[in-house]
């Protein structure tokens, strides 16, 4: 390998499958003012792979608004955190196991399980709840019914070991996943705000303590896995898969949070992507000191590993920290009596160097800003394709008398269809604070001890992304905070986590550029920050990449528990009432997709000002205790709202007749719109207020016993759509 | 009213049953390290949920044969109330203080879902104030099943303590979500002073549960 300034010693083949560009190697061998060894190679490999160094998305993500009254940590850390007052933080983060997921689903799964909630408990957070964002390829492509049912049971065999309850998420399918889906896991958790860990090192010469479980030879060049493209022999890649031991990471959770209350830990960081690599290299560079690890120390699952093979494995459920060395006897202590492994493998140094000894001998010396500081970062090459255009469909273009069928259709397609398959395989209930279970709009955990509560969702609609990357990034955002509204609560922040393709692909940057940007927009008007995130690129099989998918979870803050909404109707005579304007907006529809079955006219555009200003509305009617039940008109649009509500409350709705009978109108997805019941005599008050702050309102229908009547013939019985809706997924 | 909630390792649940003992029977339980070897004076020990030792063998087996359960079956041999929930009933079989076996559900995944179960001793200290209650189960092995003698005896005895059923109190095979034999969801000791049960009471105890049907479970014991 030559260029023009050196002679390599280093095959070029080496280099390259270490994921290793040319003139990223000569990045090294400038910074070393030498060539690497193996171990080094294997380091710098791990540390500057998309997944851990995010060069190629650094630059647009920090466009991002991040700050906010209630943030306490945005980006940068293991998760965000939020004030949630009363001294109480939540700490959350969403984050990708795409790749080992489509490799071995039940594995893959339950390690991005894993690794979520160390990331959310190293910060000093209980975890109370996690929830997760799925998408799969066409329901009846041969892999689909496998990766389903193993992610699910993959999924729920982590969290439901570990105790900490699974409330919520959001699953479909489409073709363009068929060979990558995507497994994005969200953890929240609650701590102190006097008591957040962070990961920087600190105090030269305190120790460097590894805790957990033991190193194997599992998952060595994960990270490195993850940031590139699958092809046919994927497959063969399946040993890169780590393999989880949700019992230990129970174990591990509870000596961290007991070690956490004395005042013993200086930084702690979980050994997540790249293990040992990159935990020890954040800790020393958050510190700006050094690392000096003896790897022999390292207590190891298998025989004679190398210091290549121990910096590289990703075996789960393992820490490091840096110790108050006085703490050091008590800490060990903790970690003994939960059987846990604890071992002093290093010291904090000031040569701002991650050194590495074995067996007496060097095997690596990196000054650590080359490895952090100057990591490549890349503006790539990026086009804006034109959205697809936005078409008008008039009433007559579909068949009216096909309405009350293609409401029976579209309920039990496996996009809109009852989750309960899913979600009965989860435990949703320990932990006893689930207020509000899966199959609403939020998921809704009580804050432990108090009569306040956290709601959470998690939404993205890939195809809206793919016709218009802009409004689709706001669509994801927006759609979060709306069913935080919607449930009562006042939104706070989010995490994000951008699944996409290929980034050298100009198109496919150009839509993480436009997604961002629709983000960043949506995020600043709604006053609803980034606090977290992480970005999943090479999403491709073969050349094709998966749409773009920036999937959101939305954290909002309920302070009485009283005022939680439902989507389940609550009383016949009571009014259902649209908040939000309806201009039929039918194209990228569930009804074009599903019932059409083509993309066509458009991703509907959202108007920020209307949506801050009907939200703001529905939870002045929620605080003033107005609403019986609410529920956000989104997928499907009002009939499939309408239906979701009547099923969850087995009561029905005879709808004005007043209304345009077309497909436009009730399966039309325009933004902003709220579905809210309310009382009878409550509705002239609200008409008014409406009024009086401009705001789009209007009856709807009024609840009845047991049927949605359009129209005197067009009626269908709530019973028979329940039975079509839960039909569903099982049948994949 | 002294009480115990026995922690092992990966025990899940017993954070969330001290908490309903200490809003309905009125104080504080003592929890207790698997590690320990003994509880002296207790009016009701408690084995909770979860996945003691990550059940990667049968599920309660090794919790079975921890330190602390030799104290356990001398209190429950004393006459000392003993109630196990869902991994706390498997333990409890597998420590012999209950008998039969708990199989994988039948439809061979997790299952978390409301069932409604009744009583069918409703004189037991656990179960005299009990009616059709609503309570959610989680778990993955909870197909109850004992030899047709067995069963004959505990029927005999006054030993099966609740059975899944429907709203109107049937006992169908659509009330039964796991496929337990006879739709068993609860079993005594032949004494009555040893529960098992695969519902969770302690989350159907305060409003926010939406249900507070499993109260009745603790306020049986009060009474």
């Amino acid at each position: 390998m030559t260029s023009s300034k050196w002679q390599f010693q280093t095959e070029q083949s080496l280099v390259e499958s270490h994921g290793l560009k040319f003139d990223e190697f000569e990045k090294i061998v400038e910074g070393l003012g030498r060539e690497p060894n193996l171990t080094e190679l294997g380091i710098f490999s791990a540390m500057w792979n998309e997944h851990c160094s995010y060069k190629s998305s650094k630059f647009w993500l920090k466009k991002l608004p991040t700050s906010g009254d209630r943030v306490v940590q945005g980006p940068g850390e293991n998760a965000g955190v939020i004030d949630i007052d009363d001294g109480d933080v939540a700490v959350f983060k969403m984050e990708s196991h795409n790749h080992p997921s489509f490799l071995e689903p039940y594995q893959g799964a339950a390690t991005g399980v894993g690794g979520i909630l160390r990331d959310v408990f190293t910060m000093g957070a209980r975890p109370v709840a996690n929830l997760n964002a799925l998408r799969f390829g066409e329901p009846n492509h041969p892999k689909t019914k496998h990766l389903l049912s193993g992610v699910v049971s993959g999924i729920g065999g982590y969290g439901n070991c570990i105790g900490v309850p699974t409330v919520g998420g959001e699953v479909n399918f489409h073709p363009s996943y068929n060979g990558n889906i995507l497994v994005n896991a969200m953890t929240v958790g609650i701590a102190k705000r006097d008591k957040i860990f962070y990961s920087a090192a600190a105090g030269i010469g305190n120790p460097v303590v590894y805790v957990g479980s033991k190193t194997g030879r599992d998952g060595i060049h994960g990270a490195t896995m993850a940031s590139a493209e699958f092809d046919e022999d994927s497959e063969e890649k399946k040993p890169t898969v780590q393999v989880g031991d949700p019992f230990t990471e129970k174990l591990l959770l509870e000596a961290c949070l007991e070690l956490m209350k004395e005042e013993a830990i200086i930084a702690i960081q979980d050994m997540g992507a790249a293990g040992l690599t990159s935990s020890s290299i954040e800790m020393a560079s958050k510190g700006n000191v050094g690392l000096e690890i003896n790897l022999s120390k390292v207590p190891m699952r298998a025989q004679n590993m190398s210091a290549y093979e121990l910096m590289l494995s990703e075996s789960q459920e393992r820490m490091l920290m840096v110790l108050d060395p006085s703490k050091e006897t008590m800490a060990r202590k903790i970690f003994k009596k939960w059987d846990l492994e604890f071992e002093v493998i290093g010291r904090v140094t000031d040569t701002k160097k991650l050194i590495l000894i074995m067996n007496g001998k060097e095997e690596a010396s990196i000054p650590i800003n080359i490895l952090v500081e100057d990591a490549p970062e890349y503006q790539r090459d990026y086009i804006i394709e034109e959205p697809s255009p936005i078409k008008e469909y008039l009433p007559e273009d579909f068949d009216q008398s096909e309405i009350i069928p293609n409401l029976l259709s579209m309920i039990a397609h496996p996009d809109l269809c009852s989750r309960k398959w899913i979600w009965e395989q989860y435990d949703h209930m320990v932990m006893a604070d689930t207020v509000v279970r899966p199959g609403s709009d939020a998921a809704v955990v009580r804050v432990h001890g108090s009569n306040k509560g956290l709601a959470i969702s998690t939404d993205c609609s890939p195809v809206y992304c793919k016709h218009n990357p802009y409004e689709g990034g706001k669509h994801a955002v927006v759609e979060t905070w709306r069913n935080l509204v919607a449930s009562g609560a006042l939104p706070i922040a989010i995490t994000d986590c951008m699944n996409f393709g290929n980034p050298e692909k100009p198109e496919i940057m150009g839509q993480f550029v436009e997604c961002i940007r629709g983000m960043g927009d949506a995020c600043s008007k709604l006053n609803y920050p980034v606090v977290s995130g992480n970005v999943s690129l090479y999403n491709e099989t073969n050349g094709e990449g998966i749409y773009p998918t920036p999937a959101i979870g939305g954290v909002g803050l309920i302070k009485d528990l009283s005022n939680v909404k439902t989507i389940s109707l609550k009383g016949e005579g009571n009014y259902l009432c649209i908040v939000g304007k309806s201009n039929n907006h039918l194209g990228n529809s569930k009804y074009m997709t599903i019932i059409q079955k083509k993309e066509d006219g458009g991703t509907p555009t959202i108007n920020l000002d209307e949506e801050l200003a009907n939200g703001h509305f529905v939870l002045e009617l929620i605080n003033k205790q107005l609403v019986m039940s609410s529920h956000d008109v989104g997928e499907g649009g009002i009939l499939i709202a309408v239906a979701e509500m009547c099923i969850a409350g087995n009561l029905g709705l005879n709808i004005d007749e007043d209304k345009e009978f077309s497909h436009r109108y009730f399966f039309g997805e325009n933004q902003s719109r709220y579905l809210i019941e309310i009382k009878q005599e409550n509705f002239e008050q609200i008409k008014q207020l409406a009024k009086s702050k401009n705001i789009s309102f209007e009856k709807l229908g009024e609840v009845n016993q047991e049927n949605i009547r359009i129209n005197k013939s067009n009626i269908i019985k709530v019973s028979e759509l329940k039975r079509n809706y839960e039909r569903g997924i099982s049948e994949i | 009213m002294k009480t115990h909630v026995v922690v092992f390792p990966g025990s899940n649940c017993d954070r969330d049953v001290a908490v309903a003992i200490e809003k309905i029977i009125g104080s504080l339980p003592k929890m207790v390290w698997h590690k320990d070897t003994s509880i002296d004076q207790s009016d009701l020990i408690v084995v909770p949920g979860g996945f003691s030792y990550g059940d990667y063998l049968r599920c309660g087996a090794m919790a079975s044969t921890s330190p602390i359960m030799k104290s356990v079956i001398e209190n429950a041999n004393k006459g000392v109330p003993v109630l196990g929930i869902c991994n706390g009933f498997q333990i409890l079989i597998e420590s012999g203080l209950l008998q039969g076996a708990l199989m994988r559900n039948s439809s061979l995944s997790f299952i978390c879902r409301d069932v409604i179960i009744k009583p069918t001793n409703s004189k037991s200290i656990f179960t005299n104030k009990s009616k059709i209650s609503k309570m959610p189960i989680a778990h993955n092995e909870g197909n109850f099943f004992a030899s047709d003698d067995q069963i004959k005896k505990m029927e005999d005895n006054e030993q099966i303590a609740f059975q899944y059923c429907n709203e109107n109190g049937d006992i169908n095979d659509e009330s039964n979500p796991n496929g337990s034999i006879k739709n068993i969801a609860g079993i005594l000791n032949q004494n009555k002073n040893v529960l098992g049960m695969m519902p969770h009471p302690e989350r159907a105890a305060e409003n926010i549960h939406g249900c507070e049907d499993g109260k009745t479970i603790f306020e049986s014991i009060l009474n």
